[in-house]
């Protein structure tokens, strides 16, 4: 339910919806405007937001202050407490993370003959997988091609994607959409199985595939349900808080917290896969975010004190359409499908903008823009701002029932608190949502350190300066398949008999002392803090 | 609010201080701002979550949450993510349920009439109460989908659950002992993987790729500068009208 100070803004929406209707597409930005919208308005222009890093492999490169504190931290647990000489588990290959690409990996590699072993600090699917709505990108239909697809990636990323991870992206991507066909994914389809396909922000084709807005869950409860099938064991809330390296410095397991008991333990494992998802939870610059509980940057924290290098570290995603009415879920995901399905981006005054289906940092930029500058934003009763997405628009367009049809999760979640957005809009604005950069992966999943592994949001590299709706649902299983199958060859070739501990620390500690970081400042954080201050205790594991 | 990016993380901070409410964590008494969800008021109370916390967004189902209000005998239910606190709220959340998950190699399987009732037979326990329908706070007609299970008809099975996030509150009330979603996907798996007609343009595709079709317009593209790249992108890259 509306409260009456944002009704007089809906009735002006209103009265403009015929004319939007007969307006058509309004043009696509040149690449100059494009340059400067972004440098005016995108959050990762704001020069105080970021600092160069002062130790590890990307010295010198300015990062997020918030993911800066955690590179440049002390160990959450000290880690003399742990026994790398005798772990609880050894094994082939260790998977960290139980997300898609985690999942994927875990399962990958087993088919290769690998012991595998998955660990999560949550639950199975506990991911930002479970979370994406809109859809997955494959070339798969007669008019497109893995070329068209490549090349708006590339567009996407502002051409500053590494192209040999774009080549394997877009060329794996229609056995991605087969293998999940296979598993039993419900995608939405013609009666004959045609793929029923839509535009998302920067597609020259219609190559979004969706399971109604279910897509990520969809795609995440059928692979925890093979993962289960197949007997794979996994560890459920158990963090891993460090690697572990050998003498020549190659990864050879990892060592954990059992977060219900607090027992330190280590695994041993000839390669390891990290698969810990992406940052959104350190609310970078204070935005509300979309993301999981534990999307706290643990795999970044972990590979870069081994010695991983990281790219792209300076662009963040925010996501243009969060919820910004009511209070209770800002900064939730209103998926980019809801503007693939034709609503408009209207300002306070019932005027359009941007083109809707922009790239999502400059459709991000514009509605910054139009709140700011513009002073064209809708104010909300908690002093928020934001501008509507005309939802009813999608029935005019799509039919009676369209809403509820293609948008079932967003149609439920805004009716829990008496908003039906297939007879009213619903307010947006920018929320932090995803990591474009992250460690840096050859097209094999392989970091800069032997025999660790990446995939998934926590890898960089695939996305440029900018990622793509549907292209991370995508990246997750081209790359989690790709590192399970070539952990679990390599794993084949080694012994795993090689003493291992932490031996990279040793440097890295050094560094630290050196560049004076607070004792105070520790890594991992595993979980976010949001108890009132006075309320705030350590993890009972931490170092005190 | 506060111009983005001035201010803190501002995830938890009530509307308004001063106007509370009094909640029951499992029986223990916490004031908290009226404008919360659960979620948010238990963390405002001095929670860490480590179990019953999960996407914070309605889709993963780790949240669920039973409550009782005053002068009500009704138990209700909600996710602690999306569910707003009120004045009186007796809450516990239901964070883990144990839960009875057969093993099967999907597409060895025949989606005819007998297999859910094969794998589940626990199903024909129903005896139709409706308190699964009660509970689900996806609002998702779970007798509904259990009695097309019981008739064999996948179909609907896995249209009609297709909402669940599997919170397992459903299998917390059965007196059958049925586990509903864990039926649900199974009948959605099999019909993806088996009742679905496959996308024919889909192994066109993948035919054209193991041929090599593509690779040579690839090896192009990956050695092109960003200037060449640009102009394609930019000038020649015609994009697909929204009409079908």
């Amino acid at each position: 339910m509306y409260p009456e100070s944002m009704l007089e803004s809906i009735r002006r929406l209103e009265a403009t919806r015929g004319e939007r209707l007969k307006q058509g597409k309004i043009p696509l930005l040149d690449a100059e405007a494009k340059k400067a919208l972004l440098k005016s308005f995108h959050p990762d222009y704001i020069e105080t937001s970021m600092r160069a890093l002062q130790v590890g492999p990307n010295r010198g490169e300015r990062t997020p202050l918030e993911i800066a504190d955690l590179l440049e931290a002390w160990p959450v647990v000290d880690p003399k407490r742990f026994d790398p000489d005798n772990p609880k588990f050894s094994v082939d290959v260790l998977v960290i993370g139980g997300g898609g690409a985690g999942v994927a990996a875990a399962l990958m590699a087993q088919e290769q003959g690998a012991s595998v072993l998955l660990t999560t600090k949550l639950r199975l699917g506990d991911a930002n997988t479970m979370m994406a709505q809109g859809g997955i990108q494959a070339a798969d239909k007669e008019n497109d091609s893995p070329e068209r697809h490549y090349l708006d990636v590339l567009g996407g990323g502002h051409f500053k994607n590494i192209p040999a991870l774009v080549r394997a992206l877009v060329t794996d991507a229609p056995a991605v959409i087969a293998w999940l066909e296979e598993l039993g994914v419900m995608f939405d389809k013609t009666d004959d199985g045609t793929m029923i396909t839509i535009h998302g922000g920067g597609t020259s084709r219609k190559r979004m595939h969706a399971c109604r807005d279910y897509t990520g869950a969809e795609i995440m409860r059928t692979l925890r349900d093979e993962f289960k099938n197949r007997g794979i064991p996994a560890l459920e809330f158990c963090a891993a808080v460090e690697l572990l390296t050998d003498d020549s410095g190659a990864c050879a397991g990892a060592a954990f917290v059992n977060l219900d008991t607090n027992e330190l333990f280590t695994v041993r494992a000839k390669t390891v896969i990290l698969a810990t998802g992406g940052c959104g939870r350190l609310h970078i610059q204070g935005f509300p975010c979309t993301n999981h509980y534990g999307a706290t940057a643990d795999g970044l924290v972990l590979a870069y004190r081994a010695g991983a290098r990281l790219v792209f570290m300076d662009t963040i995603q925010y996501h243009p359409t969060g919820v910004a009415y009511p209070e209770q879920i800002v900064g939730q995901l209103i998926t980019e499908k809801v503007r693939g399905l034709g609503a408009h981006l209207v300002n306070v005054l019932g005027n359009r903008f941007i083109y809707e289906l922009e790239s999502r940092d400059i459709t991000a930029s514009a509605i910054i823009r139009e709140c700011t500058e513009r002073k064209n934003g809708v104010l909300t009763p908690t002093g928020r701002l934001g501008v509507w997405l005309d939802t009813p628009l999608i029935e005019m367009l799509k039919g009676e029932g369209a809403v509820k049809k293609n948008l079932p999760a967003m149609y439920h979640q805004f009716a829990r608190f008496g908003i039906y957005m297939d007879k009213e809009p619903i307010l947006t604005y920018p929320t932090q949502h995803y990591q474009n950069g992250g460690v840096l992966i050859n097209d094999q999943g392989e970091t800069g350190v032997k025999n660790l592994y990446a995939a998934g949001e926590v890898a960089g590299g695939i996305h440029g300066r900018n990622r793509l709706m549907g292209n991370s649902l995508l990246d997750i299983l081209v790359f989690g398949r790709r590192a399970g199958r070539s952990a679990a060859e390599k794993a084949r070739k080694l012994t795993g008999d090689k003493r291992a501990g932490f031996k990279h620390l040793i440097e890295f500690e050094a560094q630290l002392k050196s560049a004076k970081v607070p004792r105070s400042r520790r890594a991992p954080m595993l979980f976010p803090e949001y108890r009132r201050p006075q309320l705030q205790t350590p993890f009972a594991f931490a170092n005190l | 609010m506060a111009k983005p990016g001035k201010k803190k993380v501002t995830q938890n901070e009530p509307a308004s201080r001063g106007d509370f409410v009094t909640i029951y964590v499992m029986g223990e008494a916490y004031s908290v701002p009226r404008d919360l969800t659960i979620m948010k008021a238990m963390e405002y109370a001095g929670y860490r979550f480590i179990r019953g916390c999960g996407c914070r967004g309605g889709f993963c189902g780790a949240c669920g949450t039973v409550y009782r209000t005053r002068d009500s005998y009704k138990l209700k239910v909600g996710l602690a993510c999306q569910t707003v606190v009120e004045d009186g709220m007796f809450l516990t959340q239901i964070p883990f349920y144990p839960a009875n998950k057969k093993n099967y190699e999907i597409n060895q399987l025949t989606p005819d009439t007998q297999v859910l009732v094969r794998f589940y037979p626990e199903l024909l326990r129903c005896i139709a109460c409706n308190s699964c329908t009660k509970i689900c706070p996806q609002d998702i007609d779970v007798m509904g989908y259990i009695q097309a299970a019981i008739r064999g008809d996948i179909a609907r099975v896995a249209d009609m659950s297709f909402d669940c996030i599997m919170c397992g509150l459903c299998a917390s009330r059965c007196p059958a002992e049925i586990v509903h979603y864990n039926v649900g996907l199974l009948a959605r798996r099999l019909y993806g993987a088996k009742i679905a007609p496959r996308a024919g343009h889909l192994a066109r595709r993948l035919k054209e790729i193991a041929e090599g079709r593509f690779e040579p317009g690839l090896d192009k593209l990956i050695r092109m500068d960003e200037k060449e790249l640009a102009r394609l992108y930019y000038q020649e890259r015609d994009i697909e009208p929204d009409v079908t």
